[in-house]
């Protein structure tokens, strides 16, 4: 597994926060899911050794956790908020609209691998609902037009970069 | 009559135009000026003033702070930690959120302090996985205070050191509940510790004494300390002391999060004056007044209760106070401070296949009556919405949240039967003539599951 270098050296930053090294799964789990996009067989079994543990208490951890992914998902993650306020103002037909204007079903990539739309679960923002989340941005008050409008610029900047 | 007036305290400055999440601001704004109060003083005098405030937990359950930090065993020779609980993920709440994104020193100070009164010398913030934003913004705060030596290695030219971290968890709910954030914290699968023996004050992280308390809690502490707890304990009402912020969503006019004093304002108050009132042409018919978790009100229905002197009074949904006290006499609770709405667009069937499919998706699958019981009440709800309904579904899962509740490690099993059991008390009308209800074309497009 290729790890950046600053990856590398972020993880062993933050093992030493905690006086007992399992302590440190979620954040190594994390960092090398920001730095490579998943959490692959070889990178839960690359943490179980660097934390002296057993490759089944990282997987365990893997599994449990929704925020960790076993699969490469698309260049851009949508996560809509499912959870009952934002159901009230629309969530779910923000979610349809997202679906549609990438072709895509909720959890799988969509064919042009640049996004993957999910429902998630409350995103704690329910004053601003429908509340969905694009990569580390949280958007406020997406209804269906803004959902739109929020499509059009990924679909924009995945055409400057080509 | 107008509504009572918000007291801003812990959202002083939230939404302040010029207010920034810098230490400089911070300062500006007096800030730390109750850390440096508090080193001075004897950590004994902290928890008094902090128990004469009766500040309550505002995370959930309510539990009064002081005694919650009079539990901790400070004889066992081993760290005592503090964890704060910045988990938000109660649906319905989102008050912590504002303090960490723009007034995260206020979160900070509120820690010290705390630590300083418990003799705490490492402290961790477990922050929800979704707060990215969060998570950065308080990790550049405490590296801020750390270079003032507000925050480290002999703070404020004392020998008191205390270290605090930021934690980031993965989208778990569970992992609000305070011995699951504690196994979470660990490196483990969430799963809740059973209690006894492992209440936290005693085997918490690391099986050592631990603290866990909410955000909003913490913050708390700084302004009992800068008031005295008596002076704290005079807001609000009695027994339901302070401030507390009261956040709605749903079908308002006004959704938001304000502060008032507790049980300074009544429900009805809140949401049809302050927050403007139902949408255009609905009017409300049920809500929610403490996070998902909380049983269902229905508008309309009363509450008959106990005064002191032994007579009693009928309280309407409109007239009750959002006070701890008295929405547990009515049933329900104040839990998180999430207030979520719903006006007559909405189908109580639909709703509650909303929650059940939130409970199912997080419970942790350790107790059989939780995870079997929640999926079936995701199962029958959504068949009910999705596929045929019969008339005996309510009874149905009622049956099913009946023996759940009571049975299970953490109070999990409580929050995801309280719904459906409030649900089917209330409307169990609707779900009776679900079957009919559904055939007919209704005008709400809006799904909910």
């Amino acid at each position: 597994m290729k790890l950046k270098i600053e990856t590398l050296s972020r993880i062993d930053e933050v093992i030493t926060h905690y006086p007992v090294k399992r302590s440190a799964v979620l954040p190594l789990l994390h960092l090398i899911q920001e730095d490579v996009g998943w959490i692959s067989p070889e990178a839960t079994e690359w943490v179980a050794a660097k934390l002296d543990l057993q490759p089944i208490n990282v997987l365990e951890v893997v599994t449990f956790y929704p925020m960790f992914r076993q699969k490469p998902i698309g260049r851009r993650h949508i996560k809509v908020c499912r959870t009952l306020s934002c159901a009230l103002l629309g969530g779910y037909t923000t979610c349809e609209a997202f679906e549609k204007e990438f072709h895509t079903h909720r959890g799988e990539v969509s064919p042009d691998g640049e996004v993957t739309v999910e429902f998630v679960e409350c995103l704690a923002s329910c004053g601003t609902a429908p509340v969905v989340m694009i990569d580390d941005e949280l958007h406020e008050k997406v209804d269906v037009a803004k959902a739109r409008q929020l499509s059009d610029q990924i679909k924009r900047e995945a055409a400057q970069r080509k | 009559m107008p509504a009572p007036q918000q007291r801003r305290i812990i959202f002083k400055h939230i939404d302040e135009p010029g207010y920034t999440n810098d230490l400089a601001c911070y300062v500006r704004h007096g800030g730390y000026e109750m850390l440096k109060k508090a080193v001075a003083m004897p950590p004994a005098a902290i928890i008094d003033e902090v128990k004469k405030s009766g500040l309550r937990g505002r995370g959930g359950a309510g539990f009064p702070c002081g005694v919650k930090w009079g539990l901790v065993d400070r004889k066992s020779g081993k760290p005592i930690y503090l964890v704060v609980n910045a988990d938000e993920s109660e649906p319905g709440t989102f008050k912590d959120r504002y303090i960490i994104h723009q007034d995260p020193h206020q979160l900070i100070e509120g820690i010290m302090i705390s630590s300083w009164a418990n003799n705490v010398k490492q402290a961790y913030i477990y922050i929800r996985g979704e707060f990215p934003h969060g998570a950065r913004i308080l990790e550049r705060a405490i590296a801020e205070a750390r270079a003032a030596n507000l925050v480290g290695p002999n703070i404020l030219g004392t020998s008191y050191s205390c270290e605090i971290y930021v934690h980031r968890g993965a989208g778990a709910y569970i992992c609000g509940e305070e011995t699951g954030l504690i196994e979470s914290l660990e490196g483990k699968r969430p799963y809740p510790r059973i209690k006894p023996p492992y209440f936290p004050a005693v085997l918490g992280l690391y099986q050592c004494p631990t603290i866990v308390n909410n955000v909003e809690t913490l913050c708390h502490v700084k302004h009992i300390l800068d008031m005295g707890g008596d002076a704290f304990a005079k807001i609000g009402t009695p027994n339901n002391t302070g401030t507390r912020i009261l956040c709605v969503s749903g079908h308002v006019q006004k959704p938001g999060y304000y502060e008032y004093e507790v049980g300074k304002i009544t429900l009805g108050e809140l949401l049809n004056e302050v927050c403007g009132g139902p949408l255009p042409g609905r009017k409300f018919k049920a809500v929610i007044p403490g996070g998902s978790s909380a049983k269902i009100l229905r508008f309309g229905e009363t509450f008959t209760l106990k005064n002191k002197d032994g007579s009693s009074r009928t309280l309407t949904v409109e007239e009750i106070p959002m006070d701890f006290d008295t929405l547990a006499a009515c049933g329900t609770m104040g839990g998180s401070g999430g207030v979520i709405v719903m006006d007559d667009s909405v189908n109580m069937v639909e709703a509650l296949a909303n929650i059940n499919a939130f409970y199912a998706h997080e419970s942790c699958g350790q107790c059989t009556p939780c995870r079997e019981g929640s999926l079936w009440m995701k199962k029958i709800t959504t068949r009910m919405v999705h596929d045929h309904a019969r008339a005996e579904d309510g009874a149905l899962l009622k049956s099913v949240a009946d023996q759940i509740a009571g049975r299970t490690i953490c109070a999990f099993g409580e929050a995801c039967s309280w719904p459906t059991q409030s649900f089917i008390a209330k409307f169990g009308d609707e779900f009776k003539a679900y079957p009919q209800t559904k055939q007919q074309a209704r005008e709400t497009a809006l799904p909910l599951v």
